[in-house]
């Protein structure tokens, strides 16, 4: 297969800070005191002065390289600012690199976003020519598929109506329809596509498919996992502007779940960086798992400390929950003290917390989500920040536990009944 | 890392895309452009369409605008200040200014906001950005050729009324005046857009410079009643001789001279050159900062 893009070393540095000076005097006066040799005056207090004017700077992307061959579907994964958007945005030609380029075979198409363009004041029709028009296709390509797109659409009454009066559903189906029917060599596809309602999302990856059954090439951004999984057949993993693994999805989902977690024994949690959302009254102090590591089976037993941070402070009606996730993040586990009814008042600085979880998980690794609810606020919550690894076995004895599929391994039995003669 | 295979037997021509961090200097792109033909038509049927849509009068408005303008302009200019008209039935003096004026004055303020009203949709996908103010000045250029029409309805009553008006050869250069008239608005109006992307004090700018720039082209006056001191100054003005011109081969009065427009076909020919200049560095990367 040959190769159809080729990135090389692609790099774009964004200038934080300095955008927002819209106005020419603000610039004038910048311009001014650097040829005096002052500070910039429009700084923020406290802001360093780079030399450089520049509050503050940014590569979204780094040194990017990589290849994707023809029918190939990669999905691109990363955490939110790991510059996959940036990316996106320069394939699509949306905005230029810094410095690297970009070779292309093919047409491309790319879907950031449904109904670009449409104008509410025309009505269905006149907008289906419009949009196929801004997305690429000529006008002779869309009077061909007009039909095909209306009906896709199952928009037929509403068809010479301006779109201003479409509801919401219709609109999004009417402009998925335009969408769907352009036909790229190469498609472009964002993660927000697959936001919406399922039936929407279904018809969106029903469609990825189609395109890649007929040999196209696809390029799927997201952080949605599953999608990733069930879509495509090659992944790279993005972090911090920088391809840090490209290869087989499964390995590529792997490394982005082990990416900053925390394994162990013993693991401190007061260390961990947390959102300050959370109000942090009463927090995650230690975990410790009482049987380590854990053999396929075997129950997942672990004493979690809590600790107040402030000295005597009392907390009732505690909600503890610790969710299992496997490693495309899909919940297996999820367990709470409020499912068996039991109060819990924290009436120390510190008290211990000992779960214990029968467990029948399929050998691998999982990550452990915390949470903690007490005086009826969220009070902490670490999402995926510890590991677990299940060792290898099955409770069968067969010998290749790899080779069984699903996400738990529960005692089965079979047996045959012979029919009667 | 990336697998590092050799594309086999592929040399550059093979691909049919490079993305750059910059392009050539000038690039028209006319190969893209034409490609996205359907687009521009489409465009320009959106605007036309759209502008009208829940108005009781529709298109008519094509023509109510500049015969309300003449009308005000012969009583304001004409009856009060009875400012000269070089013998011209003012009516058709203040109508031929106020219908080629208008298509420069529409050209340029519908191409400065360019970038700044079509940021989200530049922000989501990719076509020639320049189809946006081509598609605008091709609109515009229906708007005109409708009221170019009506003007000539009014020129063809004086006539038949004995008006002393003499339309000659030199309306054969209406082609070439309209198209210059559209480079500069086209020139001027990316100038703008493409610098209203870090100042947005342009967007002001513009409303009232238009204005002024009316005032300092001979368009409500002849250039013959110019003081002979002030009149070289306004020969700077490349839409002058343009605005002269064309009023001396509908109406027979103004000053032609093959000199000035030479040199308003090369201030223009700069200006359009500048504004795609800037158009083109601007497009590449107008998203990071808008």
């Amino acid at each position: 297969m040959s190769v159809v893009i080729k990135v090389e070393n692609l790099s774009k540095y964004y200038r934080l800070g300095v955008i927002g000076g819209g106005t020419l005097r603000e610039d004038l006066n910048r311009w001014w005191a650097k040829a005096r040799g002052r500070p910039d005056p429009l700084l923020q207090i406290g802001m360093e002065d780079h030399g450089n004017r520049e509050g503050g700077e940014l590569w979204a992307l780094r040194d990017v390289s990589f290849e994707v061959r023809e029918g190939e579907i990669l999905g691109i994964i990363g955490r939110n600012g790991a510059g996959k958007s940036t990316l996106l945005k320069i394939l699509s030609r949306i905005t230029a690199p810094t410095t690297g380029q970009v070779k292309i075979r093919g047409r491309v198409g790319s879907l950031l976003e449904v109904g670009t363009g449409f104008h509410p004041e025309l009505t269905g029709r006149e907008n289906i020519y419009l949009n196929g028009a801004i997305l690429g296709m000529k006008k002779a390509e869309i009077d061909r598929k007009l039909e095909e797109i209306i009906d896709f659409a199952e928009i037929e009454k509403f068809i010479d109506t301006p779109v201003k009066r479409y509801s919401s559903g219709m609109y999004v189906r009417l402009a998925f329809a335009v969408a769907a029917h352009l036909e790229p060599e190469i498609l472009i596809v964002d993660e927000v596509l697959a936001v919406g309602d399922s039936l929407f999302q279904k018809k969106c990856i029903d469609k990825m498919l189609e395109v890649s059954r007929k040999g196209k090439t696809v390029l799927f951004v997201s952080h949605n996992l599953s999608a990733v999984k069930a879509l495509c057949n090659a992944a790279s993993l993005l972090v911090d502007g920088r391809i840090v693994f490209c290869g087989d999805v499964e390995k590529t989902i792997e490394r982005y779940v082990g990416e900053d977690r925390l394994a162990g024994q013993e693991i401190d949690l007061h260390v961990i960086d947390r959102e300050t959302a959370y109000a942090q009254e009463i927090i995650f102090d230690k975990i410790t798992f009482l049987n380590y590591p854990i053999r396929f089976g075997e129950k997942i037993t672990f004493d979690v400390k809590l600790k107040t941070t402030e000295e005597n402070r009392r907390f009732h009606m505690l909600d503890f929950g610790v969710a299992i996730r496997d490693k495309n993040l899909n919940t297996v586990i999820h367990c709470s003290n409020r499912y068996l009814d039991i109060n819990f008042d924290h009436l120390a600085d510190e008290n211990s917390y000992v779960f214990e979880i029968d467990n029948t998980l399929k050998p691998g690794r999982y990550s452990v989500v915390l949470f903690l609810r007490a005086n009826e606020i969220v009070q902490d919550w670490l999402s995926d920040k510890i590991v677990i690894d299940i060792e290898d076995g099955n409770p069968y004895g067969y010998y290749d536990s790899a080779q069984i599929q699903g996400v738990v391994f529960p005692c089965f039995s079979v047996k045959m009944i012979e029919a009667r003669a | 890392m990336p697998s590092t295979v050799p594309s086999p037997g592929l040399n550059q021509k093979d691909w049919t895309q490079i993305i750059q961090p910059r392009d050539r200097l000038f690039d028209l792109k006319l190969r893209e452009l034409w490609h996205y033909r359907d687009l521009i038509v489409l465009f320009v049927r959106r605007d036309f369409v759209s502008q009208y849509k829940q108005t009781i009068l529709g298109p008519a408005w094509h023509l109510i605008q500049p015969l309300l303008t003449t009308i005000v302009f012969t009583i304001v200019f004409g009856k009060i200040a009875q400012l000269p008209t070089d013998g011209v039935p003012p009516f058709l003096f203040y109508m031929a200014g106020t219908v080629m004026w208008g298509y420069f004055s529409g050209v340029l303020t519908g191409t400065s906001g360019t970038f700044t009203g079509n940021a989200h949709i530049f922000g989501k996908i990719y076509f020639p950005r320049l189809a946006v103010p081509l598609a605008g000045l091709l609109s515009k250029l229906i708007a005109f050729g409708i009221q170019f029409l009506f003007f000539l309805g009014f020129l063809a009553y004086f006539m038949l009324t004995g008006a002393n008006v003499s339309p000659n050869a030199w309306a054969l250069l209406t082609p070439l005046l309209l198209l210059m008239m559209a480079c500069l608005g086209l020139g001027l109006g990316v100038i703008v857009s493409s610098l209203t992307t870090r100042y947005r004090d342009l967007t002001i700018v513009v409303g009232f410079g238009v204005q002024l720039l009316m005032y300092a082209t001979p368009v409500i006056y002849p250039l013959s009643a110019l003081p002979e001191s002030y009149r070289l100054w306004m020969l700077l003005n490349p839409i002058a001789p343009i605005m002269e011109i064309f009023r001396y081969a509908y109406l027979g009065a103004g000053d032609v001279s093959l000199g000035l427009l030479a040199y308003s076909i090369v201030v223009t020919a700069l200006i359009l050159w500048i504004g795609v200049v800037l158009f083109n560095r601007v497009e590449r990367t107008f998203m990071d900062t808008v």
